[in-house]
Parts: structure tokens; C-alpha cells; sequence
């Protein structure tokens, strides 16, 4: 652990007392072919330690993209981040140089992606990509290193660690890679991970393994994980707050028992309520009707309003403010009282 | 029984690999009746997708038996082969890659009349195209565009008009709306019940996401490992499952309201499934299985009706467990 | 039907008319400097080939000896060559016969690499073997060699000028690049649901390979074969400097620059130009190709 102090004390303005992560207002483009799509506009997110966030949405609403931000692995170009603040215990890492941000990344701040197979490296061994980053990063020797490879493996429950080490990730089942790329994000001991949609392309089977065990990792580490998905199962087992995005903004934010009880956005609620569900057949599902809006040409207002049941005019004119309504629960919407049924 | 639109006796599918073969298919029964849907679930390797592929024929079955009102396709040839083919129509996955970027919306649901010229209404091509279009809920005037001007979901309308454009009986439907959003999906599942009802369509509805199949379903069979290891409506697969198997996989799924937080019967399954191409002696869930006794590797368990199962399940020690259990 | 038509999508905002495959690439073309340099070069290599007399009056067979190696000047702005030629007119007329050795070859080439390709890749299984075998077997052929023994072989009568047999020859050794880039475009436009969607349907081989798998496995094959054209008529020009290719009456650059090649230290312009000119043309197409590549790559989208 003193090494990760030491590290600590190493970024300048650095404050253990500030919140963890607070993104402010944050705003990504990219300029295309088909002119400036406009993928973040004025994202707002904080993350306790130990608390899970999920950033829910449909794919286009932002989530990956403000993800990419905060880890500052956006490609650059076509993406430009236009303004905005992520801050890390108080340090804006937009300002940081690369090479702290590159410190940032692997120590702090650690991401895992859907697509294990493509985020490891085919022609390395699992314990040598591994190991890798202990030499790099921590200076430790080569066989301390592989020791805390194969002690990482089992911490991420991959059976017989000490012999799988050395076999190549085209050799790990999915769920298995999955645990691997894990193991790799926790390697340094982040304080924040940040899971972009981790268990989209796994059997449900194997989604509940990798989900449980997230969600064990994340207690023993006292870790901030925010969770990036679309689905809306995975968010109600395992989120403590949620942030709804549509069209590159939060819509709504909420604590999970409060969002699903009682949506207070009229788009989480159209949302909730399109979904088939396990737990009873149900007759027909309510549609959004409509598309998403292409993110070149959001619409003016409220961007759900051509979507929306309760749309009236002010919706087409007017940006709805953020209402807070409750303690932690803020939603933008213009007709919350209605959509709440108050 | 003469509302049993399709029907597979025996159906085999294996392919060859470098040692032995892969058993994707391993002797499936099933049937299908008039107006119907059968969902078939099960997670990836378990030979669903291979079972869609033999029924609409892009695969030839190494064994068995698969009967379109009664014919058998595979004892079947020449042109009566082609028009017993027509009665069973498949909708694609993946909308992006089932149409072909090279040609026109009225082109790619106008093929099939091309290719089955005796299937051509009287009133013309150009206006059966128009009528299917106006059908699945798209703009009648838009035949000259392109499939990459059209949405996920569009584009996944325009695939099910291709597969209507031959006045099918029976659509197979591989994993329709899994690669479209949230939103989307409610869209697409509505108007393929909508079809049902209005046509009569029997559907075959294949998918990974057992909401969706709960909520479109009939009937339910569950696969793995080539075999279909528990049947029936979907109130007894759903609430009453007797295969431990089934009850693992219902107990995974995650259900979005966070009040059944851990006051669900959460069953973790330990390992990943086996290889088909060298599947476990006996039962084949028995690797994975809390409940397995040493019987179940030499004796292979029989789909069938049980003591303590009211519905066919094949498991020697089927009994019902509340997974899905409400407040 | 009104719970249906209440699912209805509005159209996606993507401006207006149908745009094909073809003209999303032409659209991206459009904004690319190397294709319009490229373009522009193409087009006035192909004019001089069709209409010489727009760029000069000269004749290039009016040749005086007089005039052996005179300098630029008096309506010839290259100068003349060891025969008293006017340089900038053979050079112009050498378009024409470059050209067309590069387009026809190119053409032979095209065809037998798209059948082969096309069958191969579609059929796979035995007809893959036995045709990619060939590809492999023509590939060994060392070019040059077999070039001149098959351009000899052909050119036999002395009244010819050699075009015929180096169009042949060219077309016949080439293939094999343009083969080998459709067998593998085929075997992955194969793969795609879409053909099998059409073969659910009951599509026959044929009309899946020319309505399903060749448009869509096209376009790599274009880029290889404007590629080609430049490398044919580099090719033309090097069989004729080793006295194998054209010949008698006809002009070329490759026949100009072998005719200056040993006067090279007295009078370098009649080497020099037409080895511009060919350079240039050769680039040209490569980088035609190259910029129609990055076009139709949807990658790069």
C-alpha cells in the first residue's frame, strides 16, 4: 500500500477529502462528415467511494462517450471535449498532462470493456500481460510479479490460477476473459472502476457470475463503480443510485428503489414500462414511438419531446431545468409532477 | 392434429470437426400448431441457432425428420421441395448484415417474388412491395432507399417484410430484437404479435433473453447442449420449472426492480458449459449440477412427463422449484 | 391496425434523397486532394491517348535527320531526338499505344481473375483447391522470363508491332493479384446473413453470386485492378526496352525510351520525358486506386 501513497502524495492539488469523482457539466463533440455530433452536452455525475453509480441509456445517449472522457481515452480526432470538469479528488484531470493522466489511469482510475478478447493481447500470456503492469508501474521484480498475477487470478475466482497463468487469453472461455480483463483493472488497486457495459456479450448464466463477483471486489476495496449499461435488470440488482442519459444529457438521477418505484422523468418512465418482463407475461408493451434523435440534430427544448406522451409546446421551446424533487433525486423534465402522478 | 403446422422427429445435426464431430443438434422433437409461438431458450453453444438453420434449410440435418404440414422436407426435392420451403420464412438477428447494402428496399422484399414468380400477386410486384411495407409500419413511398438509410429497427421491419412477402405459415424467428435498443424492441415485438394475429403466423421465436420469450411465448422449450431438457406453456416453464437447469438459468436473469434484491432464489452455476463436440456421458447438465448422483452420468434422462413434473422434463430428480417466486 | 401504425418510426434525418453505396464513396471522394490530382492526371493522360492532335501539331514520325539532337525551340519544346524526331509529339502519340496496352491487358486480367476468384471463393471445397493451385503455379512463373518467352512466342510474325502479343502476355501473367483479392472479398461477402437470407429463399448459385455476393465484393477488386492498369503499362514499357515488346511502326513510351536509352549521355530529353510521362501515369492510377480504396472502406466510416 505505500507505493499507492506514494503516488497519492505525487499529483499536485490533490485533496483526500474531496469527493472522489465529480464530473461537471461536461460537453464532447465530434466533428464528422455530417457535421458536429454533439455526444455530451453538460453531464453532471458524482461517485462515492464504495457506491455504485449506473449510467443507463440507449446506445447514442452519451454513456460510453462520457465514460471515454473521464478515463481520457477519447479519440481525438474526430472527439473534442468542449468544456467541462472531471474532477478526481479534486484535481481536474481534463488539465493534467498526458503523462499524469497516464498515471491516473493505471493506478486510480481503471475501466473494463465489453469486448474482453480484443482489450487483451493475443500474443501474451494472461500472467505475463499481468505481471507486466507490476514491473511497469510498480518496479517489482519479475517473480514477485508473477506471484501477484497468479494471486490476482484467484482473487477474480479463475480456478487453478497457477496453471492458467501462462495459457493465452484465445484459451479463457468468455466469462473467463471477462474475469481476466478484471484482473487486470484491479491490478493497481484503482479507486474507481469503471464498467462499460461488462456483461452485454456473456450468457445470463455467466452475466450472474461476473456481476456477484463485481459486486464482491467492489466491497472488500471499498471501490466507486460506476456501471455503464442498457439493461435495466442488471442496473436494479446491483446500483445504489442511477443516472438516466438521453441525447448526451442525465434526464434523471435517483436512488434505484426511488427510480423504479416511482420514475420521475417522463422518458425513464415510457422506459420502464416498454420492457418485457420476467416476473409476469403482461399483456402488450407500451412503445416509445419514434427514434432516438441523431445526435447531429438534437432536437430543441426537451430533446425526448417529439417521443414524449406528455409533451406540450413548452417542451418544443424550453430546455426543462433540473428540478431537484428530493434529497439526491434530480429529473429534467417540465411535466415531473404528472409523470409522478402527484 | 391437423393444426400442427411443423414438426421434427429425431432432428440430428452434427458437424465434422478435426476429432470426432460437434453435436450442435443431438434429437430434437418438437411441434408447432397454427397461430402459435414456441419460444426456444438456452445460452450460446446450445444448438438453437443450428436448430433454426435446419428448419428453414441453410443446413442439411445429419438424421431425422422435419415435416411442413405433414411433408417431409428432407424426403422432399425439385419444385415441390421449393414450395413446401416457401411456408417457412426466417426473420434475421442482426438487422445491419441480413440486407444486402447493394440493393433497394423494394428490391431485397421484391426478391422473393423474383425467385417464386408463380408467387407474384395478380396485382403486380410493385404494389405487393408497397402493401408489405405498409404492413410492417413503414413509409409505402421509400422502396428506392437503401437499407443503411434506415434505422436498427427499420431495417429489422424490412426483414420481416421479406419474410412475409411468400404468405408464410411459419416464421422462425433467430433473436429478432436482441440487437436493437431498449426502445426499439417494444416496437418490434408488437408488431410481430400484431402480425400473428392478423395473418395466423406460427412463430418459432429463438432468444437468449428469457423476458422477451416469456412475454411473446406459448409454449417454451429449453436447450442445452442439442437437447431440449424441459417443455411446456409458458406458466409451467416459467413459474413451475422442474429442470435444474431451467430453474438456474430463471434465477440468473435479472429482473428490473430492485425490491427482489436478494429475496430472490438466486441458483449460481459453477463453470462454463461443456464442449459439444465431447459433451459429458449421461445427463449432460450433470457436470454443472447441484443435484447430480453418480446414476446420472450412465443414464441418460428421457424428455418426459414425471412423478414430481406435470410437464416433460429430462431430469431423474425433476421437481418444481419457486424461482421466480413474487410478492 | 391503428396500434400499428401508432409504432410507426418517423424517417431517419439523414437529409433528403436515397443515396447508393456508390455515392456515399463518391461523396467522400469528392472532398480528397490526391483523388482530384490523381483525376486530373487520368484525364489528361486519356485525352492524349484519344486525341493527340489537341496537344501538339507535330507529327511524330516527321523526323529529319537534320535536326539529330537539336535542342527545344520551334514549336518543339523538348527538343529532338537522335533521328531528328520531335521529342514532345512521340511523346504525345505514346499515350495512345501505353494506353491501350495497359486497359486491354488490364481487361484479360480483370476477366480471368474475376471468374477465378468468383468461382473459387463461391464454390470453396475442391474447386478452391484445384483454382488456387493455379493462381499459385502462374504466380511462380518469374514475370520477366516468362514474359519475354511467351511475348517472343507470340510476336513471331515480323509484319506486327507487337501490341497484340504484349496485351496477351500482360493480361496473362496478371491475374493472379486481382484472383486472389476477389476469392477472399467472395468467400467473406458469402458469409454475410444477407446471402443467407436470399438462399433461404431458394436463390439459385447464380443469382447469388451475381445479385447478393459480387456487388458487395467488388470494390477491393477495383482498387487491385487500377493499380494494375498502372503496373501494366510500366509493364509494357519495360518489355519493349528489353526488345520483346512493341515494335515496326508503333509508339510508345516504353518503345521511346528504348530507342533514346544508348544516347542517353549525349541527349538526355527524349529519355527523360517519356519516362516522366510514364511515371506520372503509373502514379496516377496507384493513387486512384488507393484514394477509391479509402472511399469504400466503410472502416474508415
Amino acid at each position: 500500500m505505500n507505493e499507492i501513497t506514494a503516488h497519492v502524495d505525487a499529483l499536485p492539488g490533490l485533496d483526500p477529502r474531496a469527493p472522489l469523482l465529480h464530473v461537471e457539466d461536461l460537453h464532447v463533440e465530434f466533428r464528422t462528415r455530417d457535421g458536429v455530433a454533439r455526444a455530451v452536452n453538460g453531464v453532471n455525475l458524482w461517485l462515492n467511494p464504495g457506491e455504485t453509480l449506473a449510467v443507463l441509456g440507449e446506445s447514442g445517449c452519451g454513456k460510453s462517450v462520457t465514460a471515454q472522457a473521464i478515463m481520457g481515452i477519447l479519440d481525438t480526432p474526430p472527439g473534442h471535449v468542449t468544456g467541462g470538469r472531471v474532477l478526481y479528488r479534486g484535481v481536474d484531470l481534463l488539465r493534467l498532462p498526458e503523462s499524469e493522466r497516464r498515471k491516473v489511469r493505471a493506478n486510480r482510475i481503471a475501466m473494463i470493456f465489453q469486448d474482453a478478447l480484443s482489450a487483451l493481447n493475443p500474443v501474451y500470456t494472461v500472467g505475463f500481460q499481468l505481471a507486466e503492469l507490476f514491473r511497469v508501474h510498480r518496479g517489482t521484480s519479475r517473480r514477485e510479479a508473477k506471484r501477484r498475477a497468479i494471486e490476482l487470478l484467484d482473487q477474480v475466482r479463475i480456478p487453478d490460477a497457477r496453471r492458467r497463468v501462462d495459457d493465452y487469453p484465445h484459451e479463457f472461455s468468455g466469462g473467463m476473459r471477462q474475469r481476466v480483463m478484471i484482473a487486470m483493472a484491479l491490478a493497481l488497486d484503482p479507486e474507481v472502476l469503471i464498467a462499460d457495459e461488462p456483461t452485454t456479450a456473456l450468457d445470463v448464466t455467466v452475466q450472474a457470475q461476473i456481476m456477484s463477483l463485481l459486486a464482491d471486489l467492489q466491497r472488500e476495496r471499498n471501490m466507486g463503480l460506476m456501471l455503464i449499461t442498457h439493461d435495466m435488470g442488471v442496473v436494479a440488482d446491483v446500483a445504489d443510485r442511477i443516472a438516466v442519459m438521453y441525447a448526451g444529457k442525465v434526464v434523471e438521477e435517483a436512488p434505484v428503489y426511488d427510480i423504479y418505484a416511482h420514475p420521475a422523468h417522463a422518458y425513464t418512465k415510457a422506459l420502464l414500462e416498454s420492457i418485457p418482463r420476467l416476473d409476469h407475461k403482461g399483456q402488450a408493451l407500451n412503445v416509445i414511438r419514434g427514434l432516438p434523435p441523431a445526435l447531429t440534430d438534437i432536437p430543441t427544448g426537451c430533446a425526448f419531446h417529439p417521443r414524449c406522451a406528455y409533451a406540450r409546446e413548452i417542451c418544443r421551446l424550453e430546455p426543462p431545468p433540473a428540478y431537484q424533487i428530493a434529497p439526491h433525486r434530480v429529473t429534467s423534465c417540465h411535466f415531473v409532477r404528472e409523470v409522478l402522478g402527484v | 392434429m391437423s393444426d400442427v403446422v411443423l414438426e421434427t422427429r429425431g432432428l440430428v445435426k452434427h458437424f465434422k470437426a478435426r476429432k470426432g464431430a460437434v453435436r450442435a443438434v443431438d434429437g430434437v422433437d418438437l411441434q408447432l400448431r397454427r397461430g402459435e409461438t414456441l419460444g426456444i431458450v438456452g445460452e450460446s453453444g446450445c444448438g438453437k441457432s443450428t436448430l433454426a438453420k435446419l428448419l428453414v434449410g441453410l443446413e442439411k440435418p445429419t438424421q431425422g425428420e422435419i415435416r411442413v404440414r405433414g411433408e417431409d422436407l428432407t424426403r422432399l426435392g425439385g419444385a415441390a421441395l421449393r414450395r413446401s420451403r416457401r411456408n417457412i420464412q426466417m426473420v434475421l438477428q442482426d438487422p445491419y448484415t441480413s440486407l444486402n447494402p447493394r440493393m433497394t428496399v423494394g428490391d431485397i422484399i421484391g426478391e422473393p417474388y423474383d425467385i417464386h414468380r408463380d408467387a407474384v400477386p395478380q396485382y403486380g410486384k410493385a404494389r405487393a412491395v408497397q402493401e408489405l411495407l405498409d404492413i410492417v409500419g413503414l413509409n409505402p413511398d421509400h422502396i428506392n432507399r437503401y437499407p443503411h438509410q434506415f434505422s436498427g429497427g427499420q431495417r429489422q421491419r424490412i426483414g420481416i417484410a421479406r419474410a412475409l412477402a411468400l404468405r408464410p405459415e411459419i416464421i422462425v424467428c433467430d433473436e429478432p430484437v436482441s440487437a436493437l435498443d431498449v426502445s426499439i424492441q417494444a416496437q418490434v415485438i408488437n408488431l410481430l404479435e400484431g402480425l400473428q394475429r392478423e395473418l395466423g403466423l406460427a412463430y418459432v421465436f429463438i432468444a437468449h433473453d428469457l423476458s422477451v420469450v416469456r412475454h411473446i411465448s406459448d409454449r417454451v422449450a429449453v436447450m442445452y447442449l442439442g437437447k431440449i431438457v424441459e417443455t411446456g406453456n409458458h406458466a409451467a416453464i416459467y413459474e413451475q420449472p422442474t429442470h435444474p437447469y431451467t430453474q438456474a438459468l430463471l434465477s440468473a436473469v435479472p429482473v428490473p426492480d430492485p425490491r427482489l434484491r436478494g429475496r430472490r432464489d438466486h441458483i449460481m452455476l459453477e463453470g462454463d458449459v461443456p464442449s459439444p463436440a465431447d459433451p459429458p456421458s449421461g445427463c449432460r447438465f450433470r457436470t454443472r449440477c447441484w443435484k447430480a448422483q453418480p446414476g446420472c452420468a450412465d443414464h441418460e434422462p428421457l424428455l418426459e412427463i414425471r412423478q414430481r413434473s406435470s410437464h416433460p422434463s429430462a431430469c431423474h430428480y425433476a421437481e418444481v422449484r419457486h424461482v421466480m417466486r413474487r410478492f | 391496425m391503428s396500434d400499428r401504425n401508432a409504432t410507426v418510426e418517423a424517417p431517419k434525418p439523414t437529409g433528403g434523397k436515397p443515396r447508393s453505396l456508390a455515392g456515399d464513396a463518391w461523396l467522400d471522394l469528392r472532398t480528397r486532394k490526391i483523388f482530384w490530382i490523381a483525376a486530373v492526371l487520368v484525364v489528361v493522360v486519356l485525352l492524349m491517348a484519344a486525341w493527340p492532335s489537341l496537344f501538339t501539331s507535330a507529327d511524330p514520325k516527321d523526323c529529319l535527320l537534320a535536326r539529330k539532337n537539336a535542342g527545344a525551340g520551334g514549336g518543339a519544346p523538348f527538343g529532338y531526338d537522335f533521328q531528328g524526331c520531335d521529342v514532345y509529339a512521340k511523346t504525345v502519340y505514346g499515350a495512345r499505344d501505353s494506353i491501350l496496352v495497359g486497359v486491354a491487358a488490364t481487361l484479360i486480367a480483370g476477366v480471368i481473375g474475376l471468374v477465378v476468384g468468383l468461382l473459387a471463393g463461391y464454390f470453396g471445397r475442391w474447386v478452391d483447391a484445384v483454382l488456387s493451385r493455379f493462381v499459385d503455379i502462374v504466380l511462380a512463373i518469374p514475370f520477366i522470363l516468362g514474359a519475354i518467352v511467351l511475348a517472343r512466342r507470340l510476336s513471331s510474325d515480323p509484319e506486327s508491332n507487337g501490341v497484340f502479343a504484349v496485351i496477351v502476355t500482360l493480361g496473362v501473367l496478371g491475374w493472379t493479384t486481382a484472383a486472389r483479392v476477389m476469392r477472399s472479398a467472395v468467400i467473406s461477402a458469402k458469409n454475410q446473413d444477407y446471402v443467407a437470407a436470399a438462399r433461404m429463399l431458394g436463390a439459385s448459385p447464380a443469382r447469388l453470386m451475381l445479385r447478393h455476393i459480387l456487388p458487395n465484393a467488388v470494390s477491393p477488386f477495383i482498387v487491385v485492378l487500377t493499380v494494375l492498369l498502372g503496373v501494366n503499362i510500366a509493364g509494357e514499357a519495360t518489355l519493349s526496352y528489353l526488345g520483346v515488346g512493341l515494335k515496326g511502326d508503333a509508339v510508345s513510351w516504353g518503345l521511346a525510351i528504348a530507342e533514346a536509352g544508348p544516347f542517353a549521355r549525349t541527349a538526355a530529353a527524349p529519355l527523360v520525358w517519356p519516362s516522366v510521362f510514364l511515371a506520372a501515369t503509373v502514379l496516377a492510377f496507384i493513387m486512384l486506386g488507393d484514394a477509391i480504396r479509402d472511399a469504400f472502406d466503410p472502416k474508415l466510416r
